[in-house]
């Protein structure tokens, strides 16, 4: 830990501070080997599109990074913090994959799940105060979904619904936000909006932003950084590099093998 | 005063059932909502166990049932959280395991008695005033616990791996919510017996799921139909002379079926 921040304070001068942090990260599922010695660093403002056919491990290196798997080797540092003495959570931000995949006969309020965003940082065993409600409107408001508070989650539309889970992971304010494909089963219309949303966090209030998506296409147009995956790290670098060094070709090809092989 | 209400049997029996018409749906919809119903008639069972040690021992049956069912808790949780089973097999071990236990102790003790019967099916108005104490005393600890984490345990119940990633300290509550299982069955167990326990926890919540708006409304709607299921299954059950767990039950299920008709109606 000590040595990481004296690497910050040297970079300080040229680059905003690393956010979040992996070093020679390897995760084994029994003998296959699912990411192998993967380091990657995410820089306050970045946004960071993660790259890379199925089973390359790129929700893998997303559940490391939350702490939702302990890799068999590496480090992970979030805002500086070994991840083992990391507490500070509201500082991250999660959309899962569940957010396009869950129970949708679940009877819970929009208001209720936004809230339920705010469960860690109100405290242990804490009712939610009128803090916690205002922010989870004005979350609301963020994503657009302001007048939709007392409608059942289910009911939405596939990409009102994914608006709804961005405000909760939004409700307590973090720094860095992390969404696992959330693109999936969205109509076009409601995708152009989700990454006009991303755009505006990202520019506008400042949001480090980590996208995990198998959309090569309309990943390497969005954002600020890319990172190629496929068991190891082939590329990390701004989009117009991965086009020149032929990484961004070589992700296309690797997943249009997947799919020929699949058909 | 109604007659139901002139005799001190009923009355216990009255505020025994109406602890368990609350609890029991609190719990049931966690419970319902994770697909975690099996839990509450595996503990059940293993509060069987519970109950046969303590007849055999010559203590409270239903504080045999209530450690037994609790330590119960503790294990169905460890081996649900460690993986290795697959699905539901820890259920199956514990619910037949505890069956298994309660007949051989049984079998020891000298046979099937009448006590027993009354643990299977529901003996309310059996409730002694000890009983009745210690119901209520479970009742508030159940409604305690669920009140101070009714906003973590939403949050597990909606997406666990994101209550786990805010810092929620999820397998701790997850042990709580099983050892509150625990208790509710125990609580049930004088009621409606073992074997219809998992009835008053599901059957409510399944009626409340159809016409709720919100979590908060699935809830109160459940505790509602839930009080007059018990209400008038043992308002029947004192009249025409029939048995109270079963009468319970049936009244729950009447009341299911009516809200499936009227969601039917209105669509």
């Amino acid at each position: 830990m000590r040595t990481f921040e004296r690497s910050l304070t040297v970079s300080a001068a040229t680059d905003p501070p690393i956010v979040a942090e992996v070093e020679h990260i390897c995760v084994d599922y029994g003998v296959a080997r699912v990411l192998d010695h993967v380091s990657l660093q995410v820089r306050r403002g970045d946004f960071l599109g993660m790259i890379g056919p199925n089973g390359s491990g790129k929700t893998t290196l997303l559940r490391v990074l939350l702490g939702l798997l302990v890799p068999s080797c590496g480090h992970v540092r979030l805002f500086g913090t070994d991840i083992r003495e990391f507490h500070d959570w509201q500082r991250i931000g999660y959309v899962s994959q569940k957010a396009v995949a869950f129970e949708t006969r679940f009877p819970a309020s929009v208001f209720e799940v936004v809230l339920s965003g705010r469960s860690g940082r109100a405290g242990l065993g804490r009712r939610f105060e009128g803090q916690d409600r205002a922010a989870a409107l004005a979350a609301l408001d963020t994503v657009g979904m302001a007048g939709f508070h007392d409608r059942l989650i289910g009911r939405l539309s596939a990409g009102q619904q994914q608006r709804v889970f961005i405000a909760r992971a939004l409700v307590h304010d973090p720094d860095l936000l992390l969404l696992d494909e959330p693109t999936v089963g969205v109509d076009l219309d409601a995708q152009e909006q989700f990454y006009a949303l991303l755009r505006a966090l990202n520019r506008d209030a400042g949001k480090t932003l980590v996208l995990v998506s198998h959309d090569i296409g309309v990943v390497a147009e969005e954002v600020t950084q890319l990172a190629c995956l496929n068991r190891s790290l082939v590329f990390h670098g701004s989009p117009a590099e991965a086009i020149r060094s032929g990484a961004l070709a070589q992700m296309y090809r690797a997943e249009s093998l997947v799919v020929s092989h699949r058909h | 005063m109604p007659e139901i209400l002139q005799y001190s049997f009923m009355q216990r029996a009255l505020l025994a059932g109406l602890m368990i018409g609350v609890i029991a749906p609190v719990i049931g919809v966690f419970l319902v909502l994770r697909r975690l119903s099996l839990i509450a008639d595996t503990l059940a069972h293993v509060a069987l166990a519970g109950v046969a040690l303590g007849l055999l021992a010559g203590v409270n049956p239903v504080l045999g049932a209530l450690v037994v069912a609790a330590v119960g808790a503790v294990g169905i949780e460890r081996l649900r959280v460690a993986g290795r089973l697959f699905g539901e097999a820890a259920l199956a071990i514990f619910l037949s395991g505890g069956l298994a236990v309660a007949v051989v102790v049984i079998g020891l003790s000298g046979g099937f008695n009448v006590d027993l019967f009354g643990y299977l099916f529901g003996a309310i108005t059996a409730v002694q005033a000890r009983d009745l104490w210690l119901v209520l005393g479970l009742g508030v600890t159940v409604l305690a616990t669920v009140a101070v984490f009714y906003k973590e345990l939403f949050a597990i119940t909606f997406d666990e791996e994101g209550a786990r990633v805010q810092g929620v300290p999820v397998d701790t509550l997850n042990l709580l919510l099983t050892v509150l299982v625990a208790l509710t069955v125990v609580v049930a167990m004088r009621v409606v017996g073992i074997l219809l326990i998992s009835a008053l926890l599901v059957i409510p919540v399944a009626a409340a799921l159809r016409i709720a708006r919100s979590f908060r409304s699935t809830l109160w709607i459940a505790v509602v139909i839930s009080l007059a299921a018990v209400l008038a299954g043992m308002t029947a059950s004192f009249y025409l002379n029939i048995a109270a767990g079963g009468a319970i039950v049936l009244s729950a299920i009447v009341l299911f079926a009516g809200t499936s008709l009227a969601v039917r109606g209105r669509a």
